[in-house]
């Protein structure tokens, strides 16, 4: 697994791999000359079919840029962009069999609901009676019947995310694309969204293509995940993969909590490394990427996979001393100040110990991640 | 602050809070007397005596006489026989009430088509570049209508820059007559109220919201179903304010056709012109103008009825 998420990153695409959208090292920048911004910087990633797939990163990582450029919004500098296996990247939206649900919805006020989600369909000039039977079952789809002739600027913000899921979804598009459709709900209709989007992808089978900067929105919803920071795909593989093998410590640091402790690596051995902390102890830890060399390294370790124990226990990889303890509700965190003066948190749901008591510090190998920066 | 002691005391005593309504009120209707003797005087007060005035009889060296007369109403339809004093219908001033119309219609339609580009390009610059353009559509509002009206004159008149460049080229031998006509007539129109369609139309296409255009192009409308179903919606208070502001004083243009026309052709502001002046028929100058006046204004309420019950559609 992680060797396969090491590999993801470095290999370029392969277009003779099952894709549905296939983006071959495509740049973007906006402006020209002193000011240009490099949006996206040589990027590749294929996305395979009938999945949920997810960019997540903070904003300006360049995300939504990607997603523009799938939908036709924006052009690539340079690159290009296979749909199916065709290239796509410089036809225009109205071209490209790619459908859109907007941030805010971007649902036509001037048009009912049912209108709203019959658009496409009549742009692409169907027959009047499939219009209005498709129409009718994106309604049910979206649980939206009895609303179909409302005006769109009476809805509740649920309401209109559905529409404009409906009206996206109604012409059968091979991939649909959401740009942060849930970040304007409260959080139970989020939640509530999330599993509906999940219902919806795997009834109508089209490739979702999902943009997000909340971890744990894509850790549950995806089938893969591809981290991105400053214009650059850091990391693409499944929600487990991602959060249990971080490879990089942007990745790292940004999916959920990660205790990173500087530390020695002494030698390599294949793809793991014997590695001495600052403050005493040793252990083995897998390596994250291939080409790494003895000196300092940073490693990772989850909250939840450090265990704290007595000071003399012979399992204690390192020592410390407990700072403090932090409750919040399923467990606590306990922080921990290591020897070395750098400090650790470990979570469960019992605490032994308070304050002041000095601990031994488990940190099982199986879990320990040697990252690049 | 004062009001205060007021609010509290009410429910003790109901007399103070009548008597402190009262004063509010007076206060209320002080405050708004200025602007109601202005529009009183200068509106209404006048608009009476031309309604009066049409019922009069004409003075034989302008003025009124002060016998109660409809003659004025009558000319308008009819032709009075010199001989036998019967009337036969005419249409000589329905005509130059129906050109007058026809022509700020074309007008309009046509500052509707040069405007929405104008508007939409506007609104498509940076906000920090629009004020500039704004101020650019308004600039000749800073010159006098005459003055502007002559310097177009200037340029279509035989021996203008136009023919003469021409001439000068070769392609043709001889001026082509362009002033004096109603082709003459319609481009001094659009060119005197274009800002009046660019302003409105500008107010909404401003407040349009780009995402919209994009969800369009993403369900597949290409350029001109985007501009159609989209865009122009948007756009319809702005084109039905723009196309008010321009048919109005279009319809009513006095200037325009005097210059450009010649004056050959009557124009409705010209007929009535005409009768406060040469021919001296106060009357029947003061009926040509409420005719236009109720014309105008029940078009406008249909209009505005029918744009109402659309508008509702679009909540």
């Amino acid at each position: 697994m992680p060797a396969e998420a090491a590999a993801a990153k470095t290999r370029a695409t392969d277009p003779s791999e099952p894709h549905m959208i296939l983006v071959d090292h495509v740049t973007k920048s906006f402006g020209r000359g002193e000011q240009a911004v490099l949006a996206l910087d040589d990027v590749s990633v294929t996305i395979r079919p009938n999945e949920f797939f997810t960019l997540l990163g903070p904003s300006g990582c360049g995300k939504t840029t990607l997603l523009r450029l799938i939908a036709g919004f924006e052009l690539p500098t340079r690159g290009q962009i296979l749909l199916d296996g065709q290239e796509i990247g410089h036809l225009p939206p109205y071209r490209r069999p790619v459908n859109t649900v907007f941030q805010n919805y971007a649902l036509f006020p001037h048009m009912t609901v049912a209108e709203n989600i019959s658009f496409g369909l009549e742009m692409l000039g169907k027959p009047v009676k499939e219009i209005a039977d498709t129409t009718a079952r994106m309604l049910d789809l979206v649980r939206m019947e009895h609303l179909a002739g409302r005006h769109t600027a009476a809805l509740s913000g649920g309401q209109q995310q559905r529409v404009a899921l409906a009206r996206a979804l109604a012409p059968h598009p091979k991939v649909l694309l959401l740009d942060e459709p849930l970040s304007a709900l409260d959080l139970k209709l989020r939640k509530a969204m999330q599993i509906e989007l999940k219902r919806l992808q795997s009834e109508t089978g089209i490739t979702f293509v999902f943009v997000t900067h909340d971890q744990e929105e894509a850790l549950t919803m995806s089938d893969r995940i591809a981290v991105m920071d400053t214009g650059h795909i850091l990391q693409v593989g499944t929600p487990r993969d991602i959060y249990n093998h971080p490879a990089r410590r942007f990745v790292a640091d940004f999916i959920g909590d990660i205790n990173i402790i500087d530390a020695e690596l002494e030698s390599v051995s294949g793809d793991r490394g014997r590695i001495t902390f600052p403050g005493g102890g040793t252990a083995t830890a897998q390596l994250q990427t291939a080409s790494m060399r003895p000196g300092r390294v940073s490693l990772a370790i989850r909250p939840e996979n450090v265990e704290l124990t007595d000071p003399g226990d012979a399992r204690a990889t390192t020592q410390g001393e407990i700072e403090n303890v932090v409750y919040f509700g399923v467990g606590s965190n306990v922080h921990v100040r290591l020897r070395d003066g750098s400090e650790l948190i470990a979570r469960s749901a019992e605490v032994k110990g308070q304050t002041g008591d000095r601990v031994g510090v488990i940190l099982p190998d199986e879990h320990l991640q040697v990252i690049a920066d | 602050m004062a009001a205060q002691p007021d609010i509290a005391a009410a429910p003790a005593d109901g007399l103070a809070q009548a008597q402190s309504d009262a004063r509010a009120r007076r206060r209320r209707w002080l405050l708004l007397a200025p602007a109601l003797l202005t529009i009183g005087l200068f509106g209404l007060f006048p608009l009476v005596i031309t309604l009066i005035y049409s019922f009069l009889s004409p003075g034989t060296y302008g003025g009124v006489t002060w016998e109660f007369s409809t003659n004025a109403y009558t000319q308008f339809l009819f032709e009075r026989d010199i001989f036998d004093d019967t009337l036969a219908f005419s249409t000589t001033y329905l005509n130059i009430f129906g050109r007058s119309i026809g022509l700020a219609l074309v007008a309009t339609i046509g500052a509707l088509i040069i405007g929405f580009p104008t508007a939409y390009f506007i609104a498509s610059k940076p906000p920090e570049q629009r004020n500039i353009w704004l101020f650019l559509i308004t600039l000749p509002f800073w010159t006098n209508l005459l003055i502007r009206t002559y310097a177009v004159l200037l340029i279509i008149r035989d021996e203008g820059i136009i023919n003469v460049s021409l001439m000068q080229i070769g392609l043709i031998d001889r001026p082509f007559g362009m002033l004096y006509t109603d082709g003459a007539v319609f481009m001094g129109l659009i060119y005197s109220y274009l800002p009046f369609m660019v302003l409105p139309l500008y107010a909404s296409l401003e407040k349009l919201d780009f995402r919209l255009v994009e969800a369009a192009y993403d369900l597949y409308a290409t350029r001109f179903q985007v501009l159609r179903r989209i865009i122009i919606p948007a756009a319809r208070p702005g084109i039905i304010a723009g196309c008010i502001l321009v048919f109005i004083p279009g319809l009513g243009a006095y200037i325009t056709p005097e210059l450009l026309g010649g004056g050959k052709k009557l124009m409705i502001g010209n007929l009535i012109a005409l009768q406060f002046g040469s021919s001296r028929n106060w009357p029947f100058g003061s009926a040509a103008a409420l005719i236009l006046m109720v014309v105008v204004m029940a078009a406008l309420l249909i209009y505005v009825r029918n744009a109402g019950k659309a508008g509702v559609r679009h909540g």
